[in-house]
């Protein structure tokens, strides 16, 4: 059983696109990443599953269970982080962290207390007061306080700074060791290459890949660098062209020995044929249409 | 009963300030009620001779010089006005703020169905209704004593007991409406009830527009009418009724399936 799965899930904004036909499956256990440029569908999608927006078709199970029908019971087991942080401004950080437990009819002082000892967060000031990096503290603390089974993150590092995004996985992977299973969107592809076991790419509202990060890392792509030349001949399946300094560097993704049939007929005095970074194998996902 | 208790909160300064106010104005229009009556001789007669302006707050009906007319249009004017006013500012925001102030976020996505919270917040805008409504009365009760009037209790209360089913009414309407909206939109609860108020005086006006006491709720909770016939007028209490179920049905149609924004 898949802990989410969602089949051909589509939601349009009256005639607007917010995600079409989207597949995902995210087995129990993982730490996946959801990633693609702003306004890709990120956001909808977590939204849809989340019951705060209906899908216009298609439809979605989380835990086993529908999200339309069983809506209450799956966000009980849910822990949710918001990109942007919003709570009632008039009220102390800590009555919003009691709120939000009484809202789930259970006592999470104690597991509050630790996690605000971590995070730094300071329970007597109000809302009002924070930055945009506390507000978001209290939004994890909120989703991570009561220990839940799944956690769905949207965009969680935003607006924290590198040692709170460090102490915020560090909290997350020892949860998913646990046995939870970690969800999170975002665009910053080194955390998601860092921390996550599976991810999938959404752009302009589709689904374009699904995978672990290792096979990801592994798509047949090459990358090219030529040291001593100064211009490249016309070769197939070749892309990200960049020539400077005597240096050539190239995407290719054809078979191996086309390639090394071209390279012997060129002149040049060193070369480095390695695996893309996983940064460039999302910025092709991110860009495809841009490619020649 | 978290969100409730949350709602009363958050609306704990708001109440007061309301009941304040309401309490203040109406409190002082009975204490200075010694002063006018040993001037009210002629101005009674002027205040029953105006015309449209008598007729339109109804002041045909009752005897100005009397304590009882006297307190049931300044009754009218003030806790009428001011509850509506108030009922309406609380019904029109009861959904929708949570999308102007972005919490509907975080409210929504912890495990409460969205038919609990509209039972929650409902039961929220009826109780701060009813208590700006207790603590009105009880103030009023104590100018009167203070003033030692007779006063006809039986009638006062009718007085105060119209006043809440309107404000209950529009309450419930404007909840309804909630609903719908996205973000802040108290102009279209006051202008609501003040179009409510206005339909009245306009229907006092002239017989050709009665039909106009069907849709205003100020038509059953008209204090001259409540004062000289002892009983609210239950053919316009009838429809305000259907309006107010049909307010809160709208609610609870609408917003289930409303989308968060």
């Amino acid at each position: 059983m898949y802990i989410i799965q969602t089949e051909n899930l589509s939601k349009y904004y009256g005639k607007a696109r917010g995600i079409i036909d989207v597949n995902l499956k995210v087995e129990s256990g993982d730490f996946f990443g959801f990633i693609g440029p702003n306004g890709a569908g990120k956001s909808t999608t977590i939204r849809t599953l989340l019951g705060l927006i209906s899908p216009t078709s298609g439809k979605a199970s989380v835990f086993g269970m529908d999200i339309v029908k069983n809506k209450t019971e799956i966000l009980s087991k849910i822990g949710y982080l918001p990109s942007e942080g919003n709570f009632y401004s008039g009220m102390k950080v800590a009555d919003i962290l009691a709120l939000s437990a009484n809202l789930r009819k259970k006592n999470c002082e104690k597991e509050a207390a630790i996690l605000c000892k971590r995070l730094e967060l300071d329970v007597s000031r109000k809302i009002g007061e924070l930055s945009l990096g506390n507000r978001k503290k209290v939004g994890i603390v909120c989703a991570l306080q009561h220990k839940p089974d799944l956690y769905i993150l949207d965009e969680p590092t935003s607006g924290l700074d590198p040692l709170m995004q460090r102490e915020l996985y560090a909290i997350l992977c020892e949860r998913n060791e646990e046995g939870a299973t970690v969800f999170l969107s975002s665009h910053i592809l080194s955390e998601v290459a860092r921390y996550c076991k599976h991810a999938a790419i959404i752009r302009e509202g589709k689904i374009m890949i699904q995978d672990s990060i290792s096979k990801l890392g592994h798509t047949g792509v090459k990358r090219v660098t030529l040291r001593g030349i100064h211009e490249l001949p016309a070769i197939e399946n070749i892309r990200d062209i960049k020539i400077e300094n005597n240096t050539a560097c190239f995407l290719y993704s054809g078979r191996g020995d086309l390639l090394t049939q071209i390279l012997s007929t060129l002149s040049f005095e060193d070369i480095n044929i390695s695996d893309p970074n996983l940064d460039e194998i999302f910025m092709h996902y991110y860009a495809k249409e841009e490619t020649p | 009963m978290t969100i409730f208790l949350h709602e009363l909160k958050r609306n704990k300064l708001s109440l007061i300030l309301w009941s304040a106010i309401v309490s203040f104005m109406l409190g002082i229009c009975i204490l200075i009620y010694p002063d006018m009556s040993s001037q009210m001789g002629q101005i009674s007669d002027m205040f029953a001779n105006m015309g449209s302006f008598t007729d339109a707050f109804g002041m045909d009906q009752v005897n100005f010089g009397e304590f009882s007319g006297y307190f049931a249009i300044e009754c009218g004017n003030v806790l009428g006005m001011g509850g509506a006013f108030f009922a309406a500012i609380l019904g029109i925001s009861a959904l929708s703020k949570e999308e102007r102030d972005k919490t509907g976020e975080f409210l929504l996505t912890h495990p409460i169905s969205r038919y609990q919270i509209i039972s929650e917040k409902l039961f929220s805008v009826i109780t701060q209704i009813t208590l700006l409504n207790l603590i009105v009365l009880i103030v009023s009760i104590l100018c009167i004593l203070i003033i030692g009037e007779a006063a006809s209790y039986k009638t006062l209360l009718l007085l105060f007991l119209s006043y809440y089913l309107l404000q209950l009414e529009i309450a419930c309407i404007t909840f309804g409406i909630s609903a719908f909206l996205r973000g802040s939109s108290l102009g279209i609860g006051l202008a609501l009830a003040t179009g409510f108020y206005f339909l009245n005086i306009i229907s006092n006006l002239t017989e050709k527009v009665e039909f106009l006491k069907f849709i205003t709720p100020f038509a059953y909770a008209d204090g001259a009418q409540i004062t000289s016939t002892q009983s609210l007028a239950v053919k316009y209490f009838i429809p305000g009724c259907i309006y107010a179920i049909i307010g809160v049905a709208a609610a609870y149609y609408q917003y289930p399936k409303k989308d968060i924004t």
